[in-house]
């Protein structure tokens, strides 16, 4: 009883503060001071063609960095919690029968419609993910979700082929070279530039062009590796558990 | 008026696959709506012009989360 009358509560009061933010809405027609001046200044400052990008990662930049660094936390912990050595204990504490039943269950191979498509379509993928956050500081899309794309590309994989094996060492190198790298641009703006994360330590380029807005392009190879390659990481270890010790 | 019938339409979409995945009984089917609510949500942004979140929405909210939600509930199905 005393519970619901606590959850009764707690919607109310939910509900009184949506309903404040519903009546006080009001539709804006003019942009911040803040928002201005990054309208306004952003092109030419940064070069980025994508506004959303310039703020992202140079304005904002610090932000991104506490982002990738939660989501490094998370793949840490995924790693730790479903670490391989646990397996052992599990395997005494489960009966011989219900393993092997669900050893094979998991080793069932997909469809081969699937696994073709697998084949087909996983390299497009890879590249469409390579592409977005290659053009990250041109059209919308950057590091983030190329590295969200690739890792999905990684999905399909292991969804076709759950016997396929993707090398740990490569994973781990890979995404804590290109973690350091974004942290030493970063430090390397500090120097060279008006501060942490500023892009301008190269030359911004032409407006629009692939190769411009300075370090933006090289910020989100980073990101975009070492997001892709976390997510895949941790996507791989809630396999390995499934398909038993390897 | 097209854009805001649009957008209500996929609001409810939201509401209703939000609603499906806490009423659903099955685990697997809660996720799947879940993560369907998701993908509303993702085309919501496209038509609000948020492109950059929306792709994020789409590839991480309705991909990779739901299925290691999958995965999850695969690991932890004798206990449920």
């Amino acid at each position: 009883m005393i519970k619901r009358i606590v959850i009764f509560l707690v919607l109310v009061m939910l509900a009184a503060i949506f309903l404040n933010l519903a009546a006080n809405y009001s539709e804006k027609t003019s942009l911040s001071p803040l928002a201005h001046y990054y309208a306004e200044q952003g092109p030419a400052e940064l070069g980025a063609a994508n506004l959303v990008t310039a703020v992202v990662v140079t304005y904002r930049g610090l932000d991104t960095l506490g982002e990738v660094t939660v989501l490094f936390i998370s793949a840490a912990g995924v790693g730790l919690l479903l670490r391989r050595t646990r397996r052992k204990a599990d395997d005494e504490d489960l009966e011989k029968g219900d393993r092997a039943e669900e050893t094979a269950g998991v080793h069932k191979p997909a469809s081969e419609i699937v696994e073709t498509a697998t084949q087909l379509l996983l390299p497009m993928v890879i590249l469409f993910g390579i592409y977005v956050f290659l053009n990250g500081h041109l059209s919308p899309g950057g590091g983030f979700q190329g590295g969200a794309i690739i890792a999905s590309g990684t999905m399909f994989l292991l969804l076709a082929l759950p016997e396929s094996h993707i090398s740990r060492l490569m994973v781990a190198m890979t995404e804590s070279l290109s973690g350091f790298s974004y942290v030493v641009i970063g430090v390397l703006g500090v120097i060279l530039a008006g501060g942490f994360l500023d892009n301008r330590i190269m030359g911004l380029g032409t407006y629009g062009s692939l190769f411009s807005a300075g370090a933006i392009p090289l910020i989100y190879v980073f990101v975009g590796l070492k997001v892709g390659f976390e997510l895949s990481a941790v996507l791989d270890r809630f396999r390995k558990e499934d398909t038993g010790p390897l | 008026m097209m854009i805001t019938l649009l957008t209500l339409l996929l609001c409810g979409g939201i509401l209703i696959s939000g609603l499906l995945a806490v009423q659903l009984d099955s685990m697997v089917s809660a996720v799947i709506s879940a993560g369907l609510a998701s993908l509303f949500a993702a085309v919501v942004y496209v038509v609000l012009a948020a492109p950059d979140v929306a792709m994020t929405e789409a590839s991480i909210g309705s991909g990779l989360s739901t299925m290691i939600f999958l995965y999850a509930i695969r690991k932890t199905r004798d206990e449920d």
